[in-house]
């Protein structure tokens, strides 16, 4: 992470169109690319307990779309200020991407209203999974909806010539993307052991009382 | 705010959040790490658990003994 801030901040080159601002564009991509990463892995887990079954996945599931959700909300936020220093507002409803997103960040926020109204059991992991397939239907349309959106606003920087910048550039954005990626896997992995004692205690107080 | 305000306040965001998160979990462990401790205190007063190193109380199953058998001895 270290690295990366050093290369996002410091060595690679000022954008001459955007100026310093354009840096937020090291954290708030590889932000975002992960929040979709997470929401995917949390389907992906949903549809292996639909189809194999085992109480883990639901568990699994449930963290990763939880921490596709804090990265979401990061990806807001750093998009937010983002368009404040390029556009001179915080938020425009006439871009497609960002209200994709914010539909994408809205139904994964609903997960946890479904989940916590329903009794814990098999019920309940069964229908927080059937939720969390919906959802992944619309990570490609958020993601692609740069470019089937006919806006000009949010800029397109990976066409199919390749990365619109420069080698240094692009290293310090792949650099902050394996670093926030790590970061994500890291939490996920801390989270789940956090959820997996707290199941394993609670369970142990219920034979011994 | 100038365009370098506004990136070290998208930076200042993430570190923010990530840190509360950090500080979540980290309470999180606290809490577990104090239930773990009751829970152990709890067996320890609980004479059917195993400490370690000793054998259990109730572990071995006394064989009942018949009638004849006590005769014979």
């Amino acid at each position: 992470m270290g690295l990366a801030l050093f290369l996002a901040l410091h060595v690679a080159p000022e954008d001459a169109d955007q100026g310093i601002s354009q840096r937020i564009f090291y954290i708030h991509v590889p932000i975002a690319l992960t929040a979709y990463f997470c929401f995917g892995l949390g389907a992906w887990k949903a549809l292996m307990l639909l189809w194999r079954g085992g109480e883990r996945y639901d568990l699994e599931s449930y963290v990763a779309i939880h921490q596709g959700t804090i990265f979401g909300t990061l990806t807001l936020l750093t998009g937010a200020i983002w368009a404040k220093a390029s556009w001179g507002v915080w938020w425009t409803w006439s871009s497609r991407q960002l209200v994709l997103f914010l539909v994408l960040f809205l139904f994964y926020g609903a997960y946890f209203m479904l989940r916590y109204s329903l009794e814990e059991g098999a019920r309940r992991a069964r229908t927080s999974a059937v939720y969390a397939l919906f959802g992944v239907a619309l990570i490609p349309v958020s993601f692609l909806a740069i470019r089937l959106a006919e806006d000009f606003i949010h800029p397109t920087v990976f066409t199919r010539d390749g990365p619109q910048m420069t080698g240094t550039m692009f290293l310090a954005f792949c650099v902050s993307w394996a670093a926030v990626t790590l970061l994500a896997y890291v939490l996920y992995r801390v989270e789940l052991v956090g959820k997996r004692l707290d199941a394993d205690l609670r369970e142990l107080r219920e034979s011994l009382t | 705010m100038t365009g370098g305000e506004y990136a070290a306040l998208a930076y200042g965001v993430v570190f923010v959040v990530v840190l509360a998160y950090v500080a979540i979990i980290a309470a999180k462990l606290q809490r577990l790490q104090r239930e773990t401790a009751e829970l152990l205190e709890l067996a320890r007063r609980n004479p059917t658990v195993r400490e370690p190193g000793r054998s259990a109380v109730y572990a071995a199953p006394v064989p009942r003994v018949s009638a004849g058998e006590e005769e014979a001895r």
